[in-house]
């Protein structure tokens, strides 16, 4: 896994020297056929992959993404809809099947080229190269705050307005009238001059048979009728009676359930157990035993986590089973000295020369950060429901990657991987975690043992100990100033790098600047955790700023806009959030104020957080968050994304830490991996700035910025500098007078 | 063993130890009340036992026999959604949806309870649900508009969802 980012894409050699590679790529053309019999029923019409018309007019939209919450299955319909002129209330979505036809081109597309204008000839070998390069790599993936901007924007809106335009041009020859006279509203065409509407089945059959364009003219902002609306989300009926269908709910006929127990060290073997183990278990009917974990079926979840916790099982020593957290900083420490004085440091972001302001300066800052492992923790705990037969293999579960599922499940079985079906469900959350397929290959091999279906389900110890963890780091500054308070120089050092690419980058104007990192190999697993890099890189960044701010003995806000006098769209954001929070007006003893500024996964926030500190107590009472996303398609949507992405990363930065002892996680569930609940939760205020951008995303970029502007907000009412995560580890006292 | 739940009767033949929320599952197929975290920290299996709120996960059925249970699936009507389960399409609380029932069945209890919660008292009622999606704030905004509907009345602040 992990091969979906843009950084990524470059390593597997989809991008080489800087170049696309496109030579041998095929030109797909219309693929309606190669998918009819995966989506279409009879007497639908299948316009092209995304989209097909119904016998009784209405559309169905077929979305490549998972729902987690995010609204997707809403918003790309939306995207396509629009484009279509299609009625909205006779749409219906249907999420794609895990199949290769599925496999998500305009994803890498965006990751890869951005908005690049591509000629309207060079459009179908691009994508073909996209879709054979995704294809190659198993990727149907949701994640890295994409769906919106590249799915919606590359392929959505494409293949709605490349479908209005063949049906229009249908509708022409049927009538035979200008296409410049007809009228498209509401799922219907209308020929004014001659009085007559039909709707678009009427057109469909022969609309199929055109060829449509690859460009098509898409829709000003002025022209949108449904994007940038707010209809109610296709899933949410369902989530309040029960009835939505999550992975973990489906059942089976002559289903059977299964616990495990995995090795608490990552990577360490289990020790086989005899068959004979549970001879004096009622309902209990086969151990399978697994590489790093032994597992138990049985006829219900109870009685299976019931067997698993009495049974004997034992895993192998490994070298990992003394590791703590010490061990951990202090090779990552090491592997950082090393790296800078051996002058191998991994170079991110270098201009200027700061070994010569450094020499010069007089006023140098340096400051040390740290941040913890986290788990996901998503409500719904892992799962995966498999039955396997001979010739293949169905896996029930929720996915962010079904393609990819099918593909790892595949190669454990080895089988081809069109013999694998994969039936997506409902996510209880994401996060990155559902991304990973272990769960998945787990299911599937014990599965294998039997001849009926298996619900394997993962308790909330194994959840959060059998985790990719985000990683624990340590970011390094050194600073200098001028003596206006000019930051002249900025050199940072930190450990490994992944995505988003520009999450250490600071939009502030610094003359010199070398940004570097280094690796540290351990054998903690990592994962995509939401917002990924930027969920630190923002706390160091920003906090590091406000350390800045206080030494050239300036106002942290206006000390921000001083470094932005060539970056408008910042500062815009910057602004409007100091407005909106009151920054400058008095509060009471015992409060505070901060401020982050970050950009991640195309979407720009600002954030102002309100604090007060009782006794030793942190109450976070008001999140003032400015976003600007280029547009928001569906704005209460994106407005409960932000909220989202701030609780998340509250949640983290109050109480997230994962910690290693003896090689293996300490902590197990909730009580000793807390979660922010509503009696703490901030009032927070979201405000949506337009700009000409191209789109953003909504899932992840609120995230990073409210570990730092809680953090600013501490020192602001107390003195106190936080620069290791979580706050709950700190003593807080107000007022201490220990400024700096 | 016979359970009552939503008002109907089942008959379970599995350990009278068993938890609730796994025979509510397998046994009586509702799938509707969630696994979250088995040791009654997060809220997402939370049911209710004659009208108080509990969580399934840590009530052997040994203990339920007599008692009326109202899961997710029992708050609604044969024809309409409860009020609750209305405002919240209305307000689109739910993101993921995953730990929604028991968000809905705890809000429940607490209006049934009270009929028109202050901020302090919905913290209460509330606070042994986690929402990892942090819906909290249309949370609590729903359940003040549910609040208001259910008693004819308009008394309560709905700025503040902090």
């Amino acid at each position: 896994m992990g091969k979906w980012t843009r950084r990524a894409f470059i390593t597997t050699g989809i991008l080489t020297g800087g170049a696309l590679v496109v030579g041998i790529a095929i030109r797909p053309g219309n693929r309606a056929g190669k998918v009819k019999d995966l989506i279409a029923g009879e007497g639908d019409t299948v316009l092209n992959i995304w989209l097909k018309v119904n016998a009784d007019n209405t559309i169905t939209v077929i979305v490549p993404h998972a729902e987690m919450g995010q609204g997707v299955h809403t918003t790309l319909p939306m995207m396509l809809a629009d484009e279509m002129d299609a009625d909205w209330e006779t749409i219906t979505m249907l999420e794609a099947p895990g199949n290769a036809e599925y496999a998500n081109y305009a994803m890498a597309k965006g990751f890869i080229m951005g908005p690049k204008d591509i000629p309207s000839m060079l459009i179908g070998t691009v994508d073909g190269f996209f879709l054979t390069a995704t294809k190659q790599i198993s990727l149907q993936m949701t994640g890295g705050s994409a769906s919106v901007r590249f799915t919606g924007m590359l392929a959505m809106r494409v293949a709605g307005a490349a479908a209005r335009a063949v049906l229009l041009e249908a509708a022409s020859e049927k009538w035979e009238v200008a296409l410049e006279e007809l009228v498209v509203k509401n799922s219907t065409i209308s020929h004014p001059p001659s009085n007559r509407t039909e709707p678009f089945a009427s057109f469909v059959a022969k609309a199929a048979s055109l060829s449509q364009p690859a460009k098509p003219r898409l829709k000003t902002t002025e022209e949108f009728t449904i994007m940038g609306t707010s209809p109610p989300r296709f899933d949410i009926p369902s989530k309040v009676d029960g009835t939505a269908n999550f992975g973990i709910d489906v059942t089976l006929p002559n289903m059977k359930y299964a616990a495990i127990k995995a090795s608490p060290v990552f990577g360490a073997r289990a020790k086989p157990l005899d068959a004979g183990a549970i001879k004096d278990m009622p309902g209990v009917h086969k151990i399978v035993n697994l590489e790093g974990a032994v597992a138990v079926i049985a006829d219900g979840y109870w009685l299976a986590k019931k067997a698993i916790n009495e049974l004997p099982i034992e895993f192998d020593k490994s070298d990992h089973d003394t590791v703590g957290m010490n061990d951990i900083y202090d090779q990552y420490l090491r592997d950082m000295d090393v790296a800078v004085a051996d002058g191998k440091e991994e170079k991110d972001v270098k201009k200027g020369n700061i070994n010569k302001i450094f020499k010069e300066a007089t006023n140098i800052i340096e400051a040390e950060y740290r941040v913890p492992y986290l788990a996901h923790a998503t409500m719904e705990p892992m799962n995966c429901t498999a039955l396997v037969k001979e010739d293949g293999c169905e896996i029930w579960v929720g996915s962010q990657n079904p393609l990819g599922f099918a593909n790892s499940v595949a190669e454990e079985l080895d089988l081809d991987q069109e013999k694998v079906l994969v039936h997506n469900h409902y996510l209880g959350g994401g996060f990155g975690r559902r991304s990973v397929p272990d769960v998945a290959i787990q299911a599937a091999l014990i599965a294998k043992e039997v001849d009926y279906p298996v619900k394997l389900i993962w308790s909330r110890e194994d959840d959060i100990r059998q985790d990719h963890y985000r990683e624990a780091n340590i970011s390094r500054f050194k600073a200098s100033l001028t003596d206006e308070g000019q930051i002249i120089a900025w050199n940072n050092q930190f450990l490994f790098k992944h995505d988003p690419e520009e999450a250490p980058h600071i939009p502030y104007g610094v003359e010199n600047q070398f940004i570097h990192y280094t690796n540290s190999e351990t054998h903690i697993p990592w994962g995509y955790w939401r917002s990924v890099d930027s969920s630190m890189h923002a706390f160091f960044t920003e906090s590091f700023m406000d350390e800045l701010a206080f030494k050239a003995n300036k106002d942290p806000y206006l000390f921000r806009r001083e470094h932005l006098t060539n970056a408008p769209r910042y500062l815009k954001v910057l602004d409007l959030a100091a407005g909106k929070a009151n920054w400058g007006e008095d509060l009471p003893a015992g409060w505070g104020r901060g401020i982050s500024l970050h950009q991640s996964f195309g979407t720009i926030v600002a954030q102002v957080a309100e604090i007060e500190i009782i006794e030793n107590d942190l109450k976070v009472h008001r999140v003032v968050c400015v976003a600007d996303p280029g547009f928001a398609f569906h704005p209460d949507g994106f407005t409960a994304q932000m909220e989202s992405g701030i609780v998340f990363g509250l949640t983290a930065a109050l109480y997230g830490e994962i910690t290693i002892e003896n090689g293996a996680v300490k902590q197990s569930n909730f009580h000793d991996y807390q979660m922010l609940r509503i009696n703490e939760n901030p009032k927070i205020e979201t405000y949506i700035v337009t700009s000409d951008n191209w789109p953003g995303g909504a899932g992840e970029p609120s995230t990073p910025g409210i570990a730092p502007a809680v953090a600013n907000a501490i020192f602001n009412a107390s003195g106190i500098r936080i620069r290791e995560l979580p706050f709950k580890n700190h003593e807080l006292k107000a007022n201490t007078g220990l400024l700096g | 063993m016979i359970l009552k739940i939503n008002n109907q009767s089942l008959e379970v033949d599995v350990d009278p130890a068993t938890p609730l929320l796994w025979v509510i599952r397998e046994q009586a197929g509702l799938t509707g009340t969630k696994f979250g975290c088995g040791i009654g920290q997060c809220g997402s299996c939370t049911v209710q036992l004659d009208g108080v709120a509990i969580r399934s996960c840590l009530t052997p059925i040994q203990a339920v026999a007599d008692k009326e249970i109202t899961t997710i699936e029992g708050i609604a009507s044969e024809t309409e959604l409860h009020t609750i389960q209305r405002i919240w399409i209305q307000e689109q609380v739910p993101q993921c949806g995953y730990c929604q029932s028991g968000q809905i069945i705890s809000a429940h209890a607490l209006l049934t309870k009270t009929t028109l919660p202050t901020d302090e008292e919905i913290d209460q009622a509330m606070s042994g649900n986690i929402c990892r999606c942090g819906t909290y704030s249309r949370i609590k905004k729903g359940i003040k508009l549910a609040a208001e509907e259910l008693a004819g009345a308009s008394t309560i602040n709905l700025e503040n969802n902090g």
